[in-house]
This record gives structure tokens, sequence and C-alpha cells, in this order.
């Protein structure tokens, strides 16, 4: 059986963790995240045209006078990616951009794309999908103190933070767009730490039970390595799915599938290196999960 | 946990065909369908355009307001209040009188009260007063007559919305009220929704108003179709209400596009008897504010027919008789949102979804032989059964498939074997302290149980949330991935179980490996 010594790697991980939640924190802070026009508001055009190049796009829209412009490629050669910052509702800035580009760019241009979010509408957008995030965190916490004991609850959100806050840094760091698809990406992520947390949390309890004897450090190092094979085989499985759709799914799905491919690595890394110690801090042993028994028994 | 009886074993295939049947549904001729059932594609699939238009009552609220006015000062002088500094603005109205304790009485009425009706469904007055000074008031709407005109003129427009789209003859249009100010529009397969926009960007006030040579008191100053700046007098002769249909055609002496019109019996008396009683002046025909042509009244037209030129290109005849025919929007419209996908990427959505699918599953599916062999050849049977229920159950709930929804369906590939995984890790474990391979088996499947629906519950949490929370594409990648955990559940509890306890209990007392 494969038994390696995760519990004494556990301080320098945590360590390491650490460094990385603070520093994303820092990011996030100061670098900022690189919002969407889903979230700021504006006007994103996707645009095909064969024989066109970034800057004569960039050119004709310079001489419009549209204040924040960004003009790249996207995707195949010929397909560029318009976003214009907006900051009041504005109906006639589309079809004038539309009209401007086919008058002055000398060939074919197809407009596959356009995507106009008002002021009011992205600050609503912006708000449910921290509405959405924090209400999710606050419903695993919730299931996980039904379903265990409060250290394991703690545990558990504090690695859902920890995966949550290390992705947004990675974005941050990248300057990686955050749209829509991108929060429901991180809602995935929280439910799929949760749910290799859970898997791992779940033998711990069990092992608590068998072995009284055993301290949390090796009752928590026995569950890993019991449950190592499930979680590495899940996380290939879905780091298969993922990659096929990140390398073939095209540009728009992109953000969203690496977002989740970072999200799986950090959160099957949490559940071993910051979940499980966490227990090892709060002292758990089997004597708190009997009390926990009592108590439902009375 | 690997003893079924029969009937729970008919039960169970039967729940899979049954839904995975509908899976097949989906590749039915369009045109001979015997279920009407499918998956609908969302608009980022099969392209189209996304609309939300917010309505803005502000003018609205002035315009009432202000009509308030004249009953007021009468209700005011009928009962010999007298009153003072009786002043308009915006949304209020204020006057100072000594006599504020019969005022109330009147106001506060409830009985034949015109000025300030009684609303019965909010307990509400339409109007309410406060007191700036102990002789002075202030007169406006209250929260339930504020949204009271808020809701009408809501319903008001979708019902113009829906009659100008439906006009324009776009295919399946869908068209929403969402929340208290706007109106959600969905377009499919249209490629340009420029011209819709514009058409929906205009509330298409018309009315016919006299030129008056001077600029007297109750004259607007208008420029018209020609450049010449016009006086036009502020009373309405007839307005857009009236018309009862606009078409667009060719004149015949210069090929020029106007637009016919017809009136109604009551616009036909007050246009007939205004055009009788100004013969010689002009006439001009204001839409939104600005004129569109101003032409002489030559005779009479007592017909109720008549006639608008104004420069028009045929198609802009064609929109203006459009808007007339629609009526006018209360309030002007403003698109707050919009996202609008060409067909062709729709298409390529759809193949690049499919293909990262086909991939990612033949992926996993490899993966999963070369790991558990005969076990996995199971795993990979449920796997199957398991995409075919996820799609035969969005058939029946004819959900909306979007590029996240694909993506969710991928992802649960990919996360759906983590269940068999965890069962068949467990009885791995199992195999090496009991000796008894029916029995290992057994307590495998049993004690994975709870982690197996802890892992999935919690998964399936975020997917509500998201659902509760998510707009559009975002929404069908929940329902994909919320879906697909309920079906993932069902194959790897009862269908993947049933087909272990097949090998088990026929290999008698050979080894088992997993």
């Amino acid at each position: 059986m494969i038994n390696y010594n995760f519990s004494s790697k556990f301080k320098h991980a945590n360590f390491l963790s650490l460094a990385l939640f603070f520093i994303s924190i820092i990011l996030i802070a100061f670098k900022g995240l690189n919002y969407g026009i889903d979230f700021k508001g504006g006007t994103l055009i996707e645009l095909r045209s064969n024989n066109t190049e970034a800057y004569s796009i960039r050119d004709v829209l310079k001489n419009m006078q549209l204040g924040d412009v960004n003009v790249k490629k996207f995707g195949k050669d010929g397909d560029f990616l318009i976003k214009v910052e907006q900051k009041n509702d504005n109906n006639k800035l589309i079809p004038e951009i539309k009209k401007n580009l086919l008058d002055n760019l000398n060939s074919d241009v197809n407009f596959r794309r356009v995507e106009n979010v008002g002021p009011k509408v992205s600050a609503e957008l912006l708000q449910s999908g921290i509405m959405a995030i924090s209400l999710s965190l606050a419903a695993m916490l919730f299931y996980i103190w039904i379903r265990f004991e409060w250290q394991f609850s703690i545990g558990s959100i504090i690695a859902l933070f920890h995966d949550v806050i290390i992705t947004l840094g990675i974005f941050s760091l990248l300057s990686l767009e955050i749209n829509l698809s991108i929060i429901a990406a991180v809602l995935t992520i929280v439910g799929y730490s949760m749910n290799d947390t859970v898997v791992i949390y779940d033998r711990i309890r069990e092992n608590l039970g068998k072995f009284h004897r055993l301290d949390i450090s090796n009752i928590a190092n026995l569950s890993i390595n019991e449950t190592l094979a499930r979680t590495i085989i899940t996380s290939v499985t879905t780091l298969l799915a993922l990659f096929s759709i990140f390398i073939l799914g095209g540009e728009i799905l992109r953000g969203f599938s690496f977002a989740m491919i970072l999200g799986v690595l950090i959160g099957t890394y949490s559940s071993i290196f910051v979940a499980s110690p966490i227990l090892k801090y709060f002292k758990v042993s089997y004597k708190t999960i009997e009390k926990e028994e009592e108590k439902i028994v009375p | 946990m690997l003893n079924f009886s029969k009937i729970n074993v008919l039960i169970i295939y039967l729940l899979f065909l049954f839904i995975g049947v509908f899976s097949v549904l989906n590749f039915q001729n369009e045109n001979d369908r015997f279920i009407k059932k499918k998956i609908n594609l969302g608009l980022d699939l099969q392209g189209g355009s996304y609309l939300l238009l917010e309505i803005n009552s502000d003018n609205l609220v002035e315009e009432k307001i202000q009509s308030k006015v004249i009953p007021l000062k009468r209700l005011l002088k009928d009962n010999g209040i007298s009153y003072k500094d009786f002043k308009i603005s915006k949304s209020s109205l204020s006057f100072t009188s000594d006599n504020i304790e019969k005022f109330d009485l009147l106001f506060y009425s409830r009985k034949d009260n015109t000025i300030n009706p009684y609303i019965d469904n909010y307990r509400s007055h339409e109007l309410k007063y406060e007191n700036i000074n102990k002789d002075q008031i202030k007169i406006f709407f209250s929260k339930f007559g504020l949204l009271t005109i808020n809701n009408s003129a809501l319903k008001q427009s979708i019902e113009i919305v829906r009659r100008r789209i439906d006009d324009v003859g776009t295919k399946e249009p869908t068209i929403l009220q969402r929340g208290e100010k706007r109106i959600l529009v969905e377009l499919p397969g249209l490629k340009d929704p420029e011209r819709i926009k514009a058409l929906l960007g205009k509330t298409a006030k018309l009315n016919f108003r006299l030129v008056s040579d001077n600029d007297e008191f109750g004259t607007n100053k208008l420029i018209s179709e020609n450049g010449e700046k016009l006086n036009v007098s502020k009373r309405i002769i007839m307005s857009g209400e009236n018309l009862i249909d606009a078409q667009p055609n060719i004149q015949n002496q210069n090929n020029e596009p106007t637009v016919s019109f017809t009136l109604d019996r009551l616009g036909a008396q007050k246009f007939g008897r205004a055009t009788t009683d100004n013969v010689g002046k002009r006439l001009a025909i204001v839409l939104d504010g600005e004129i569109v042509s101003a032409p002489n009244i030559n005779e009479p037209i007592t017909s109720g027919n008549g006639m608008i030129s104004g420069n028009f290109t045929f198609q802009e005849a064609t929109d203006l008789a459009l808007l007339l025919r629609s009526g006018a929007l209360p309030t002007p419209l403003l698109v707050v949102e919009e996202r609008t996908v060409c067909p062709d990427l729709g298409e390529e959505s759809i193949k690049s979804g499919i293909t990262s699918l086909i991939i990612g599953f033949t992926l996993v599916i490899l993966f999963m032989l070369y790991k558990y062999k005969v076990f996995g050849l199971i795993a990979n049977t449920a796997l199957i059964a398991n995409l075919l229920m996820l799609i035969g159950l969005l058939t029946i709930l004819e959900a909306t498939l979007t590029l996240p929804g694909i993506a969710g369906i991928i992802l649960t590939v990919g996360m759906a074997v983590d269940a068999n995984v965890l069962i068949f890790e467990r009885i791995r474990e199992e195999l090496k302290t009991e000796k008894s391979a029916i029995h290992a088996f057994d307590s495998g499947y049993s004690k994975a149980k709870i982690t197996v629906l802890d892992a999935n519950i919690t998964t399936l949490i975020a997917a509500i949330i998201l659902f509760a929370f998510g707009s559009g594409p975002v929404k069908g990648f929940a329902i994909t991935l919320g879906i697909g955990i309920i079906t993932t559940l069902f194959t790897a509890y009862f269908l993947a179980r049933h087909l272990t306890s097949l090998v088990v209990l026929n290999s008698k007392n050979k080894e088992i490996k997993i």
C-alpha cells in the first residue's frame, strides 16, 4: 500500500499556503481584478475580417474618440475582439462603431458577437455574483456543520477560502478576465474542492472511531493515504475532461476551463494540505466525535 | 447491497430506458417529430439577440402631475379655499392656503375622488401631501401611486414591444417582464438587432398641430424637415391614438415613398373639423417632438384618410408605418443589456463543444478501462447510461442548452466516475481484509454510500445556488451540472451496482480482482 508521510509536510505546506494566500490578497487588493464587461459595463465586439490587422481597427476606433478601447486578436487569424469602456447607457454607440468599421476597413467585416452591458446592469451582475459565491460558501459551511463537527466545518471553509482566493490571485497576476462564466467556474470549484475534502474528512472520522490510540496527525495521514488513489483518479478524469474543453472548446470557454483546471489542482492540494492539518490544530480526537454522538443520541 | 429483487431490477432498467430514450428524440427529423420534446439551444448556440429594455417613468410622472393642475385648482376654487403661490415642479405641486384642514378632507375623500383616487389593491391614495410649513403644502405621488404609473407603463410597453416585434416578423420571439422596470426580449436567429433596436428606441408619439405665423403664447419652436424654424401650436388637433391603420406606399406622381393612414371615427371627425376651419394654413405632423413634414391644408379632409410624406426612403416609410400601427410607447425604452451572437459563431461553438465532449468522454473511458479493467467497463457503461439519462432529462424538461451547459456536461463526465471510483477503491480496501469477495463488495458499497452522497450533495448545492443567481448561459451550466449529479447518483448506485453484482455473483469461487 502507498504510504506517504503527508503530515510531516503539513508545516511547510501551510507556510506555502499562507504565503500564496496573502500574496493573492495583496494582488487582488492592489493590482485588482480584470473585470470583463459583465461586471464593469461596456461593449464587446467580436468580428471576423480576413485582411485586417488589429492596428487598423484601432485606428478607426481612435478617430471616434471613444475613450478606453482595447483591440486584440481572438483565436484564429482574422478574428478580433474589441472592448470599449462605457460610462453611461448609449444605445447609439454600437451602430456607430459598426458603421465606422464597415466604412473604413478595406475588407469584409462579419460581426460575430456583440455584447453591451450598461452600468446599472453590470453593477447588479457583480452584486449577484458576489452574493452567489458568499451564499455557496455559507451553504457549504452549514452542510458540513450538520454532517460533521464544527472543527471540520471550519477546516473545510478555510480550505474553500484558500482555493477561491488563490484562484482569483492567479487571475489577477495574469490579468485574466473575470466574467460571468468565471463566477460559474469559482462556484464549481467550491463544489469540487468541498467534495474532495468531504471524502477525506469522512475517512478521518471513521478512523478516529476505529483507532483510539492514534493521534490526529497519524489518523489524518492514514486517511489521506487510504483515499489517495481515489483523489488522484478523480482529479485525473476531471482534468482530462477540462483539458479537452480548454484545448478544443473554443475561445469562449477558455477562461472558464482554465479557472476550473486551477481550481481542481488547488482544491485537491487543499483537501490534503489545508483541510486536514486544521483538524490537528483544533486538537480533534476520537473524543470530539464521541461527544457529538452523545449529543445526537440523548 | 448486492442482492436485487427482480422487481427492483425491472424498475431500474425501465426507468433508465424511459428517460434515456428521450435523448434520441433530439435526432428526429425536424418535420415529422412524433413527440414534440427536444432540447432548446440557447442564443449563444443557435445565434440570436438578447435585449434587456428598461422603461423610464420619470417623464410620465411629470406629465401626470401636470395633468392634476387644472382639476386641483378647480377643486380649490369650487370649495372656496383660497390659495396662493401655486408652483409646479417635475414631480410635485405646492401651494399656500390658510384652510388646509378643509382641503385635507376633500383630498383624501374616498368617494368619487377623481383627483386623488383611492387604489383598493394597495389601500392607498394615488397622491399624498406633506406640510412644508404650517400653511404651505407639497403634493406628490405616493409610493403606490408611482407603482401604479410604473406598472401600467410597463404593461403597455410590453404590449407595444410585442406588436412591433411581431410586425417585423422574427421567428419565435420571447418577450417577458423582468422585475419592475425591465422587459426581456429574446430574438433567436436574428443576425443584426439594430433595426429592432431602432424600432424599440422610438416612442413614436405622433400628433397633428397647426403651424402659426407668429411666436405667440402657446407655441413651440420646432425645426421642419427642410430646416425652417416653425412656430407650432401646443394644441394637439389629433394624435396617433386615433389611427387604426398605416401603410407605406409609393406615390404615383414622383415615386416618393409615403405613409398613408386611416383614422377611427372620432379621429376623422376631429381631423375633418380642423382641416375645414383652417384651409390655407399649414399643418405640422410631429413625431416624438420633431416635425416630419408640414404640408399646406389645401382642402378639408373629412374621409378619415390621409398621407404623410417627408423625404423618406422606402425602408423609413415602412418603419414609420409599423411604428404608427403598433401605437406609441408610454415612455422611451433604453437597452440596458444586449448580447447578440451571429448564427455561424453559434454553429462553431456547437462543433467545438461536441468535439471536446467526444474527446473528453473517450479519454475518461480509456483511463477507466486502463485503471479498472472489467470494472472499468462497468463504470463506463454507467457513464454512457449517465450521459443518455442526462440528455434525456434535459429533453423531458425541454431545458435550454448553452455553451457553458455543454461544458457542464463534459465536466459531469469527468466527475461522474468519481462515485464509482470511490466505491471501487473502497472495495479494493475491503478485499484486503475480507475473505469473501461477495462480502467485500457488499460492505464496500454500503461504506462508500455516505461518502458518495456527501460528496455529491456539495456540488449539487453549488449548482442550485448558481441556478438561482446565474443569468442566461450560466444558468444553462447550472442545469446540466445539477441534473448531471442526479443521474450520476442513479447510475452509480443502481445501474453500476447491479452490473457489479452480476459479475461478482456469477464468478462464484473464482478470485475477483478490481
